[in-house]
């Protein structure tokens, strides 16, 4: 099959690749494109582990073709921390102990920093409900919740500071 | 400043046990930066696909490559009579038993390998693998295990009929693998003729899958030059599967490195050795050049690898006032079409002998039978030591049933039977030594922090209302920390496990470890206890694993024996180290080693607090002014035997709502206490148990691997296999008690599986208990919103 | 889990997509969310030649008010429901509803007019269509049609859409004064398909239903209305035991297939329990008590 150019801008950078209009986004991003903190875990969009920002917006990105992407503005785990400085929830993953083997924790991210944008003084039901697309089998979630309810707090004190 | 604050604050620089320190694996997670083996990419790398059996039991007539192999970008085509002439079609499984890499002849369950596509990436490997035909004879498929060893059932192995033994004892059916059996039958038998009251139950530990976010997968890399073979692997035992390897291809194990990169969990799915693994790394050696291998989800849950499918048959007799006189339990355990369970060699039944639990049981038997089914092979322990689940599940619900039986308080029938803290260390009828426990108090704690007495009272006016709320008790005693080599062994390896540390001139260190992590933090807490035994700050240790060219041997992490083993290793390491350094201070301060005194980072003279050496000078000195005589450096390596398994416990309370008209659940609370000797780093075993917990839930409330009656897998995705998102999972709560393990240098006793084995009874405790009032004693998992309804509905509640 | 090769496809009209559709035929899919298809693809049960893409189609999207009649556009995302003020103030059934489809990142991408066109009877857009007596433009080589939701679902898999057809937009009444509407799903899990749900929207005079609607999902082989069940409501004085007639009725019409979810026979009782609790809502909403 014929492969068609691809330019889209990654996590500030514009790119262009060569891709086959069936490739997945998690799979150009990760095998051309080298970002391989996105992960796959269910390739039923189930799992969430592939979620990256498109346009503003979560996405599975195991569910989306890569040519959808043309133009876009994709950000993964790998933007998320900027001039050498955390995001604010990284750092509070780190604090509230919210990840353990680290495979559900690119996706868990990128969707707690859309989430927060969303909904910046989030209630913990809240957060249940606003991460639900996303699967984790190390921590029961309660330290997630901790940690996005904790990034919440220093996102608003800073923006107050 | 007083000497003792300068002695705490000493303490808490060097972050070592007992503190809280936060994880040094974290930095690389948090930024997308971990190295998971389906990131490893490699020059010239190939994918491989499996192609799959559609079918549960069916005859192979023929297999076609040709327009697979057509199709440009593929490379090879491999099936079992490829590997023939290798004699790697078949392969040894952990359990004694022989396993198809590539289906050979015949395939035994669905989904069952029948052949790899070797190709330039995966979409071509894909695409190849839907163009390899495979035209098949379907056979009937046995898929219930209560009629595996009926006189007219399919003969499931060909290779095995007329063998008397598949590698676990005598074998007396086709489809009998083994027979196992502890305790004093005629003992027990008489006590159950003589008592006063019995209970007997048909308990189900079903199917399940540990289903690690991270599939399996490896990628293999031979290098024809040299000969040498390196492989990235999903594996939580990497040393044992360097061993595999020679003893499947006959490569040297110098030449074989083994490298566990980070594991995206494994819960026990990543024990085994897999003919995926297998195959790709066949495929390597052939076409000289790296191959990886991923499974897909689907993949996953159908064939690497179940736990469970334990069918028990649960019975205890007891005098009136409920005290236990004798314990009867039985399994049929259904192993699928090849006997790959994951356990120490000698224990066909794993550590099942530990299912008189928590309690002063006089006599005991119990037996377990195996069987093949068209199924997929395993089991593993899922985030468990071997069957230890399967075994308190039996032992927690039934003490259930005894006291539903004879109408005593559920926490008081547990009372009148724990065995008590003066026993200790205490010899069960099944003939296990428990190092400690205390569960008493542990229990009393509990259930004031919990005001039982007020959530009975509750669940009285419920009942009055027709409401259906129930409260469910576990009071387990696990097994961890496999094991004793005497007991122990896989594959001959007995079940040591190791640490090597190596002390730098400047007093940093590095230390490499034989177990290998998937979650646990290993990286953080192996460095707090080097840290508090050598006096050298945590953040000046490295931790590394996983790479068997560098790494000491070791068996892996799996069975919760990590800290039990590994943990001991780390800290006799230390001590050796520790050892070494007292006699170089000694001689740098001029003194008899017996006239220094060890504190917290430094060592001093006796009776004289200014006279002293730190850690970091004597580390500088071992390279530059040791005694006479004396090596110098200051490094070692420790291989610990444990001389006993650890016995953690604890005591978890779970209440339940249920909505009588859907079947629905809601955890209210779930309360769980945690015994497991002394803490390293709580914030990390709170996240274990956190994590447990929702595995718990998870099987307790949903999962099941359900097949239909032709074999065929109900179920395979994440659609319908439960994993709790966040909106499912309860919140935790979680205590603890200390009972340090005795024999354990640090009188620690692991315990990420704990919440797993203990939380699954207290959940269905917890359910049945909802109907107690109604004379139900027991329902198999999982209670999925529409298996409660059924007995909602058939008792007539939801009217 | 590789969708296989296809031509794509990324038209930026309605009328360009059509004369791709009309050129392929039953050669050609549309991808609208992809959250359906895409996965069908991966496992190969789903092999179309060309893809057409309909996201680049701006007109598709958006919910505005046109001549008294709320117009979503069939590309609108299931979270654009949810946010939508239009819909909270006057059609406040859908975004509730579309809250218990998937997960926050399906729903991104999930749109309704994909969740209605596929034609499953697991989809929960279906029941709620019927139960708002919406109506569907569809576009073709010859121009538009409007189809009745009611005309619309005709089994399994299978509806009034022609393979050159691709629905446009989706036309609904705001919600008159004086009713309610509630939806209620069970689900065995976030991001599972109802094991039963039931759409009702109610109209009450005081204690009195002027008028009934009630659908249901994944009970039979499409959504469909149980309409015995709206007659035991319409005129009655309503009562416990009237609700609990017409949830019988419900239960009558149920034909569901058995799964993991559960047996018919869980699945007709959970119908019923469904559309008892949304019609007790419906009626609270709708002013009633």
């Amino acid at each position: 099959m014929a492969k068609t150019q691809l330019s889209f801008n990654l996590n500030g950078q514009d790119v262009d690749v060569l891709v086959e209009p069936r490739e997945l986004l998690i799979h150009v991003l990760r095998e051309q494109l080298m970002q391989t903190g996105a992960h796959i875990g269910c390739e039923t969009s189930h799992c969430g582990a592939c979620t990256v920002d498109i346009n503003g917006q979560s996405v599975k990105s195991c569910t989306f073709l890569a040519v959808q992407a043309q133009g876009a503005e994709v950000m993964t785990v790998e933007g998320l921390a900027s001039g050498g400085e955390l995001h604010p929830l990284q750092a509070a993953f780190m604090e509230e102990h919210g990840l353990q083997c680290g495979f559900c924790t690119p996706g868990m991210l990128m969707r707690g920093y859309r989430f927060l944008q969303e909904n910046p003084n989030p209630s913990e039901d809240d957060i249940r409900q606003g991460m639900a697309g996303n699967l984790c089998r190390c921590t029961g979630y309660q330290n997630i919740i901790k940690s996005i309810q904790k990034a919440a707090a220093d996102i608003n004190a800073a923006d107050n500071a | 400043m007083s000497a003792a604050e300068d002695t705490l604050e000493r303490q808490d620089q060097l972050q070592g046990i007992g503190c809280s320190r936060k994880r040094k694996e974290d930095p690389r997670f948090i930024q997308g930066k971990g190295n998971y083996v389906d990131d490893v990419k490699l020059p010239g790398m190939l994918c491989g696909a499996i192609v799959r059996s559609p079918f549960a039991h069916a005859k192979i007539v023929s297999i076609n490559k040709e327009k697979a192999l057509a199709l440009p970008g593929v490379h090879a085509v491999i099936t079992a009579d490829d590997l023939k002439p290798l004699g790697l079609h078949w392969m040894p499984t952990l359990a004694g038993d022989t396993q198809a890499v590539l289906a050979d002849e015949k395939v035994a369950f669905q989904q069952q390998e029948v052949a790899m596509v070797v190709a330039d990436d995966r979409y071509i490997a894909a695409d190849g693998a839907e163009l390899v035909e495979v035209e098949y004879e379907v056979l009937p498929a046995l898929v219930d295990p209560h009629k595996a060893m009926d006189d007219d059932a399919p003969i499931i192995r060909d290779d095995l009929v007329g063998k008397d033994e598949a590698g676990q004892g005598k074998r007396t059916h086709n489809n009998h693998i083994f027979t196992w059996d502890v305790g004093d039958k005629d003992a027990t038998d008489r006590a159950f003729d003589n008592a006063e009251v019995t209970v007997r139950e048909e308990i189900l530990n079903p199917r399940v899958h540990p289903s690690p976010l991270e599939t399996c997968g490896c990628v293999a890399s031979f290098d024809k030059i040299n000969g040498a073979l390196t492989v990235y692997i999903t594996s939580q035992a990497p040393h044992i599967v360097r061993t595999v390897i020679t003893l499947l291809s006959g490569i040297a194990e110098s030449k074989v490195r083994v490298i566990s990169p980070d594991i995206g969990g494994g819960f026990g799915n990543k024990v085994g050795v897999y003919p995926g693994y297998v195959v790709a790394i066949v495929s390597s050696i052939v076409l000289g050049r790296p191959v990886k291998w991923i499974e897909s989800r689907i993949d996953n849950i159908s064939t690497t690898a179940f736990a469970r499918d334990y069918h028990g048959i649960g019975e205890l007799a007891a005098d009136k006032n409920g005290v236990i006189k004798a314990l009867r339990f039985s399994a049929l355990a259904d192993h699928g079409a090849f006997n790959a369970h994951a356990q120490p060699t000698k224990w066909p039944a794993g550590l099942f002998s530990i299912c008189t639990g928590s309690y002063d049981i006089p006599v005991a038997y119990a037996r377990v039978d195996g069987v093949y089914t068209n199924k997929a092979p395993g089991g593993v322990a899922y985030r468990c030591s071997f069957r230890v689940t399967e075994a308190v599940y039996l032992i927690e619900r039934m003490i259930d049933v005894l006291a539903q039986k004879l109408d005593i308080d559920k926490a008081e029938i547990r009372r009148r039977n724990f065995i008590k803290a003066e026993q200790f260390p205490y010899q069960s009828a099944l003939g296990w030594e428990y190092d400690s426990g205390n569960y008493l108090p542990a229990l009393e704690k509990v259930l004031e922090a919990c005001d039982y007495e007020g959530l009975r009272k509750e669940q009285a006016e419920k009942r009055a209302k027709g409401e259906l709320m129930g409260i469910g008790l576990c009071t387990f005693t696990e097994i961890v920390g496999a094991g004793p080599s005497k007991a122990c062994d896989v594959l001959g390896v007995g079940m040591f496990d190791s640490c090597e540390i190596r002390v730098h001139p400047t007093g940093s260190a590095i230390a490499r470890m034989g177990t290998i992590t998937q979650g646990q933090g290993h990286q953080t807490t192996y460095a707090q206890i080097i840290a508090s035994e050598l006096g050298l700050s945590s953040d000046d240790i490295q931790i590394e694993e996983g790479d068997t060219d560098t790494a000491p041997y070791g068996l892996g992490t799996y069975g919760s024996r990590s800290t039990p083993v590994g943990g001991a290793a780390t800290a006799m390491a230390a001590r050796t180290i520790r050892a070494k350094a007292q006699k170089i201070a000694a001689h740098l301060l001029e003194v008899s080693p017996d006239d220094v005194e060890w504190d917290v980072d430094r060592f001093q003279v006796k009776g004289n607090p200014d006279a002293v050496k730190t850690m970091k000078e004597v580390a500088w000195a071992a390279y530059n002014n040791v005694p006479e005589g004396m090596e110098m450096g200051l490094e070692t390596v420790n291989y610990y035997d444990p001389p006993n398994f650890t016995y953690p416990f604890g005591i978890y309370l779970c209440v339940v709502d249920i909505d009588r008209h859907t079947g629905e659940t809601s955890i209210r609370r779930f309360y769980a206490l945690d015994d497991c000797g002394n803490r390293i780093n709580p914030m990390i075993i709170e996240g274990q148990i956190h994590g447990g917990l929702n595995e718990a839930f998870a099987v307790a409330m949903g999962q099941l691997i359900s097949f239909d009656e032709d074999g065929n897998l109900q179920g395979n995705s994440l659609m319908d296999y439960f994993i709790p998102t966040f909106v499912e999972t309860p919140h935790w709560e979680t205590d603890y008690t200390v009972t340090p393990s005795p024999h354990h240098p640090l009188g620690a006793k692991g315990v990420a599986e704990s919440p797993h084995v203990g939380g699954i009874p207290c959940f269905s405790n917890a359910v049945i208990d909802a109907f107690a009032h109604k004379g139900v004693t027991h329902v198999n998992m999982p209670h999925t919103a529409f298996n409660v309804w059924k007995t909602i509905h058939q008792l007539g509640l939801d009217n | 889990m590789i969708p296989p090769s296809f031509q794509y496809h990324a038209p930026s009209s309605v009328d360009d997509a059509i004369s791709i559709l009309t050129q392929y035929g039953d050669e050609a899919k549309i991808l609208a969310g992809g959250h359906s298809l895409l996965p069908m693809m991966k496992l190969r049960f789903a092999e179309p030649e060309h893809l057409v893409d309909i996201n680049n189609i701006d007109s598709l999207k958006g919910i505005r008010e046109e001549n008294g009649m709320i117009v979503i556009g069939a590309m609108t995302s299931e979270s654009a429901l949810i946010a939508s003020a239009l819909l909270q103030e006057k059609c406040p059934l859908l975004p509730e509803a579309a809250k218990l489809i998937a997960d926050p990142q399906v729903r991104n991408r999930g749109t309704i007019g994909g969740d209605i066109a596929h034609g499953d009877p697991g989809n929960d857009h279906p029941a709620l269509m019927l139960a708002l007596d919406a109506r569907f433009t569809l576009v073709g080589p010859n121009g538009s049609r409007e189809v009745e939701a009611s005309d619309f679902f005709l089994g399994t898999f299978y509806t009034a859409l022609e393979a050159d057809e691709i629905m446009t937009e989706i036309r609904i009444a705001p919600q008159a004064a004086n009713t309610g509407a509630s939806y209620h799903k069970l689900k065995r899990k976030t991001g599972d398909f109802a094991t039963a749900a039931a759409a009702v929207v109610i109209e009450m005079s005081g204690d009195t239903c002027q008028s009934a609607r009630i659908s249901l999902t994944n009970l039979a082989a499409t959504a469909f209305r149980a309409t015995e069940a709206e007659a035991v409501l319409v005129g009655q004085t309503i009562s416990d035991e009237l609700i609990k007639q017409a949830a019988a009725k419900v239960m009558e019409a149920c034909d569901p297939a058995e799964d993991l979810r559960g047996d018919a026979e869980y699945k007709t009782h959970m119908g019923g329990e469904m559309t008892r609790r949304a019609i007790k809502d419906a009626i609270k909403r709708a002013g009633g008590n």
